[in-house]
């Protein structure tokens, strides 16, 4: 309940320190709280983890189901879409970790007033809304997504160099950001429609074109989900880095350039919204 | 029996102030729902012209979407179980006990009024979509396989909402059922025929799947409009599909039998 009040008053003891460092000693303070709380239900935390094994599952037995009838979906073989699906679950678990709790709480923090207490706080506040909560279940399963993908690298007889390696990761990176500035904006909406399970159920769909391979797709439903909302950005480039079928450079500078431009927009979003904002009961 | 009655006009009521959350339920369910059709577009072209995965053409193979998203519409559960456990943890059940209406009834005719209210507003843009879809939308073979149609996807409603109900009571126990229900709703997606057609399966999976309740949830009534079955099967199959219904209404009614012994009433 009072997530907010135990923050500010047991757990931040921090020094009054500068820039940086002072938000890395909130964020430090933020996880110690989130470890504290998963730990106090152990059995819950585990359930979880199982939950989303199974619905990784459950997306690879797809893939399995549909290689069973064909060679290749245009240029995508079996394994490739594999690391696809391996890499897609990675990004969506670490978005899971780190920002999908505090997406769907922000409803709850207007509806009830209590974004006024963070508000005061001396910290920027979007920063304290989107990473109060870190879902700690989340690393676990990103794990076990590496792990797909690097047996269906060994399957693709892949090594990649560190170079790969590396871009991978910051193009991981660009497309997890692309997520979260999404979702936020999507939940920033939320100051004046309030209900935020429907957005959740409607980003778990947006997900879901995320996994697919682009070259599958032609015409209106590419150019929207490539320029509009980038979903067939987010997991394909990176994996196409990896697996070396990139096209052109071209493709990862519009993915980093859509990334600033998604950011761009859900700060506009919640800037907008903020000055909207009028408290809740009292 | 008009108690009943009353329960189903205020459902309809309720839910009609969740209208613009179904219209966009539906709307943001089409996009998984384009993504699908059109990957099995792309594989149907790198098949060339005439080719078939299982016994399915391409047209086959949308107008199975299309009907598994109809049949969705008709008779998913919704928030029914999450409502259920927040009413058995909340401590709302208390009055159900004082008052002559059962509750199994009473969330039964709950969820008729939203299933109901849910399909009116979803027609409009499942009509559309399969507009779209038009040239890939077949008809029934004939009326009686239309009339069996029907029948099953009653049924599968039933079987999805005492699955449901019976899920929800597992509230008596647990503070969290959410992990439970996603637990058997993964197992319900992918066996119940809402990612692929279960026939496109090797035999063996097949016969597997068929052992448990989930074909019935949507594959079942699905098949039987696209003809896929001789009429002893279709017989056989609905015959199997009330003994689903009618084994989960029991085990629906032991739960909460069992459920009420342990229950303390909280905040109530």
């Amino acid at each position: 309940m009072n997530d907010e009040a135990r923050m500010t008053n047991d757990e931040l003891p921090v020094k009054p320190a500068r820039g940086l460092r002072r938000y890395v000693a909130v964020y430090a303070a933020m996880w110690r709280n989130s470890v504290v709380r998963e730990l106090g239900f152990k059995a819950n935390f585990l359930l979880w983890i199982f939950v989303e094994a199974l619905w990784f599952a459950l997306q690879l037995s797809f893939v399995a189901v549909i290689y069973l009838h064909t060679d290749s979906i245009r240029d995508w073989t079996k394994w490739e879409v594999v690391m696809l699906i391996g890499a897609s679950h990675f990004m969506q678990q670490l978005f899971t970790a780190f920002f999908l709790t505090n997406c769907v709480n922000l409803s709850e923090l207007v509806r009830t007033g209590r974004l006024d207490f963070i508000l005061l706080l001396p910290v920027n506040t979007r920063f304290l809304v989107s990473l109060r909560n870190v879902d700690l279940g989340g690393f676990v399963n990103a794990a076990s997504a590496l792990a797909v993908m690097g047996y269906a690298a060994k399957q693709l007889h892949l090594v990649p160099g560190i170079g790969q390696v590396a871009g991978f990761l910051v193009l991981c990176a660009a497309g997890l950001l692309i997520h979260y500035s999404l979702m936020f904006t999507m939940a920033s909406v939320c100051f004046w429609t309030v209900r935020a399970q429907g957005i959740v159920w409607g980003y778990y769909n947006l997900f879901n074109i995320a996994r697919l391979p682009d070259s599958a797709f032609r015409g209106v439903f590419r150019a929207v989900f490539t320029f509009v909302v980038p979903m067939l950005l987010v997991s394909n480039v990176p994996v196409k880095l990896l697996v070396g079928k990139i096209g052109s450079p071209l493709e990862m500078l519009l993915l980093l350039g859509m990334t600033v431009a998604c950011f761009a927009i859900s700060e506009a979003m919640w800037r907008f919204s903020l000055r909207h904002y009028t408290s809740a009961s009292s | 029996m008009r108690k009943y009655f009353h329960v189903i006009s205020i459902g309809i009521q309720n839910t009609l102030a969740y209208r613009v959350n179904f219209l966009f339920r539906t709307l943001f369910g089409f996009i998984p729902l384009t993504g699908t059709i059109l990957l099995w577009r792309a594989i149907y072209d790198g098949k060339g012209a005439g080719g078939k995965v299982a016994a399915y053409s391409l047209a086959g193979m949308i107008s199975y979407y299309l009907l598994v998203t109809i049949v969705d519409v008709l008779t998913a559960v919704n928030e029914d179980d999450w409502q259920i456990a927040a009413d058995i943890k909340d401590g709302n059940i208390s009055q159900f006990l004082l008052k002559p209406i059962d509750y199994l009834w009473y969330r039964l005719c709950l969820f008729f009024s939203g299933r109901l209210i849910f399909s009116v507003i979803a027609a409009v843009p499942v009509t559309v979509f399969i507009l779209l879809q038009r040239q890939y939308f077949v008809l029934p073979p004939d009326g009686i396989t239309f009339a069996a149609f029907c029948f099953s996807t009653v049924l599968t409603a039933l079987l999805q909402f005492f699955i449901s109900y019976s899920m929800a009571m597992l509230a008596f126990w647990v503070l969290e059922v959410s992990t439970f229900i996603f637990i058997v709703f993964a197992f319900e997606y992918i066996a119940s025929g809402h990612l692929f057609p279960l026939n496109i399966l090797p035999p063996m999976w097949q016969d597997v799947m068929f052992f448990t309740p989930f074909p019935f949830q949507l594959y079942f009534p699905v098949s039987i409009y696209l003809g896929q079955l001789s009429r002893a099967e279709l017989a056989w199959g609905l015959a199997v599909q009330a003994g689903w219904v009618a084994l989960f209404y029991c085990v629906a009614r032991f739960m909460w039998r069992r459920g009420i012994r342990k229950y303390s009433a909280v905040g109530g």
